[in-house]
């Protein structure tokens, strides 16, 4: 039963892993691009770490939660580069698909970035 | 605000601490819960004058129910990512929005930018110099205002009553 | 069945390595090799975390814990890079 829970979380985890970074290899413009890895790799890197935590109580003679923390270190820490990726590109003036507001454009036109 | 001991600056950072210290050396032995708290005493007074403000959660069960509806979008938006991925890419309809916010703790605004980022095809973007409006971009979007409201309500709103007065 | 699932996990999380250092390579902005880069060291987690169940060694935690550290502050140095052409102030 146990192995089958781990087959499954390992296996979901891995398909995410992958569609996050096809998603790096397919998609059309910089800010789509962003989409894949920042949300399909943190699950499936997040399942995979789930998984190895199961794996590890299970076997060892304690619980091992410790894999919890990378989990949520990721959950945390792939918005902020996503954000902060998103931001370079907006201040290059990347090319994108999808129109930027002119509200906005007019707006940082006088800040300094 | 002002009454805060000083001796305990971050009442809610400290146990936190204690616990992250718990998950690292993954061990409940006395030695390392000791050594924990301590850490947690000690950790919040030495890095007081990076956060010089205490948090205060005004309804921790809104709380835990926001984080129970982040992780639940979470996973639904990584099938709906998936599949965008997986389709034909030159169907899909990139769009900019601005979101005007209605947040002004920069706390509660940060904890927005990361919820817009890990659900529903949306990375947010930049936030305006001013705090005001927080630049969006949605994957795949046929309805811009909706999505707007759908932001509003579902994240902003729980996140005001929980960090904000109303 | 769990030797099956992993060794069919480490074909698709080797594939998808593959595929960021391609997007690495071919670019075509600076801002996507970053991002690539930061996608190779989710993977490189995930691939020693699948390691660490097939070999059954714990200690493959520590390496994981880290990439995660290093991986994040490395992007966000380089992004501040493309900001403001400077990264320490």
């Amino acid at each position: 039963m146990l192995e089958y829970l781990l087959s499954f979380l390992i296996l979901t985890g891995a398909a995410f892993t992958f569609i996050g970074s096809l998603g790096l290899l397919r998609l059309k413009d910089f800010y789509m691009r962003l989409h894949g890895p920042t949300k399909a790799t943190t699950l499936g890197v997040g399942s995979l770490l789930i998984a190895s935590a199961i794996f590890f109580s299970s076997r060892d003679t304690g619980i091992s939660l410790h894999e919890v923390l990378i989990t949520l270190f990721l959950f945390i820490t792939a918005p902020v580069s996503a954000h902060l990726l998103a931001k370079a590109a907006l201040h290059l003036d990347l090319h994108s698909r999808a129109k930027t507001p002119v509200k906005s454009t007019q707006q940082e036109k006088g800040n300094r970035l | 605000m002002t009454t805060r001991p000083r001796f305990l600056p971050h009442p809610i950072l400290s146990p936190l601490l204690t616990g992250l210290w718990l998950l690292l050396t993954n061990s409940v032995s006395p030695g390392q819960i000791l050594l924990g708290l301590l850490l947690g005493w000690v950790i919040p007074l030495l890095t007081l004058r990076f956060w010089p403000e205490a948090i205060t959660i005004r309804r921790p069960f809104t709380l835990i129910r926001y984080i129970g509806l982040l992780l639940y979008d979470i996973i639904i938006a990584n099938f709906t990512v998936a599949r965008l991925i997986l389709g034909n890419p030159d169907r899909l309809k990139p769009v900019f929005i601005e979101l005007p916010l209605d947040l002004t703790s920069s706390l509660a605004i940060g904890l927005l930018t990361n919820s817009i980022t890990l659900t529903p095809g949306t990375v947010s973007a930049r936030l305006s110099e001013d705090g005001r409006y927080l630049l969006v971009h949605a994957l795949n979007e046929n309805d811009p205002d909706n999505l707007i409201a759908t932001i509003k309500d579902r994240y902003e709103r729980p996140l005001r009553e929980i960090f904000e007065q109303c | 069945m769990l030797d099956f699932a992993i060794t069919v996990a480490f074909g698709l999380v080797v594939l998808a390595i593959g595929m960021c250092c391609w997007r690495l390579l071919l670019g075509p902005s600076a801002p996507d090799r970053i991002l690539a880069l930061d996608t190779l060291y989710v993977n490189a987690i995930a691939l020693l975390m699948l390691l660490g169940i097939h070999l059954g060694n714990a200690l493959f935690f520590e390496a994981a814990l880290l990439i995660a550290l290093m991986g994040f502050i490395g992007t966000v140095a380089l992004c501040k890079y493309l900001l403001r052409g400077d990264i320490i102030e």
